[in-house]
């Protein structure tokens, strides 16, 4: 049987969860949550998780900052459009955008981005080609949204993540 | 009454207009099921609740047993954390999924036309914007 290598970082963060969700310190619970973060860091090395660099703490915060706001704003567009005359000018169609990310992470957390902030949904994102398809609920021009995705999301997780 | 009566009014008024936006956001969402024309829309709508709607009641859920306990209550954050991270999950299934029902309608659409029998399949949803290409 192979050896796994052992995830500090991945257990203690199973640990703290633990806690957190239990909302005690108390002994049993330490030993549980201490139990519980062995077994599970080492079924996620089974899965041998690519290492992660992150950097640039403040590109992160001016992100999620963004993001947050983005959320915001597009569920009141949504709104709108849900609440709004059942016959209006509106167009939903499907967009392809060619993406420089490769980093899985830097995907992953792009795909939470697309899909929480409403009116954009993650449909596909061809690995060979690049290119990523998404499904916009108000799509007015193709190329503004091309511009949108890479230019507020696609170049902070560049620089975060790679 | 109980132990929410002892919440100070200011936290009580701010909790409560907290709550009824996060239900107003979800209820919203849920009327887009109802109604938005095509299922490619309607995958829009419930994510005005998992994302406006959660965070609004999860703020309001902190803020209450914060100000009730006089500690900081942060564990609802995992239950923001957990569904933001979640949610995409079930949609790329469900939108991937009616991508692939879609290509194979469409190809049985196209082999009953050329059969010259007529096209059953296709009447259950025309109403789609069809993607830029198949996959």
């Amino acid at each position: 049987m192979k050896r796994h290598p052992f995830l500090p970082l991945a257990a203690f963060g199973l640990f703290i969860l633990w806690l957190l969700l239990n909302q005690t310190v108390s002994y049993g619970h330490i030993l549980l949550g201490g139990a519980a973060a062995l077994v599970g860091s080492w079924a996620l090395s089974a899965l041998r998780p690519q290492k992660v660099r992150i950097r640039r703490l403040g590109a992160i915060i001016r992100l999620s900052l963004r993001v947050l706001v983005d959320i915001v704003k597009s569920n009141i567009a949504v709104g709108r459009i849900i609440l709004g005359p059942a016959r209006q000018e509106r167009r939903a169609g499907f967009v392809n955008i060619p993406l420089e990310l490769r980093n899985p992470y830097a995907l992953a957390t792009l795909g939470c981005i697309i899909t929480s902030t409403p009116g954009t949904l993650w449909v596909d994102f061809d690995a060979t080609k690049g290119t990523l398809m998404i499904h916009v609920l108000d799509l007015i021009d193709e190329s503004t949204w091309i511009r949108t995705i890479k230019g507020r999301y696609e170049r902070p997780l560049l620089e975060i993540f790679e | 009454m109980n132990e929410f009566a002892k919440l100070p009014d200011w936290a009580a008024i701010i909790i409560a207009i907290l709550i009824l936006a996060g239900a107003a956001t979800t209820l919203i969402g849920s009327l887009g099921l109802w109604r938005l024309n095509s299922f490619y829309e309607r995958l829009h709508a419930p994510t005005l609740g998992t994302t406006l709607g959660t965070g609004c009641i999860v703020l309001a859920s902190m803020l209450c047993f914060s100000v009730l306990q006089t500690r900081l209550v942060l564990h609802e954050i995992l239950i923001a954390i957990f569904v933001t991270v979640t949610t995409p999950i079930t949609l790329m299934i469900l939108v991937r999924a009616a991508l692939f029902r879609d290509s194979v309608e469409r190809a049985e659409t196209l082999s009953n036309m050329h059969d010259g029998s007529h096209p059953a399949t296709s009447e259950l949803e025309v109403n789609h914007s069809r993607p830029p290409e198949a996959t």
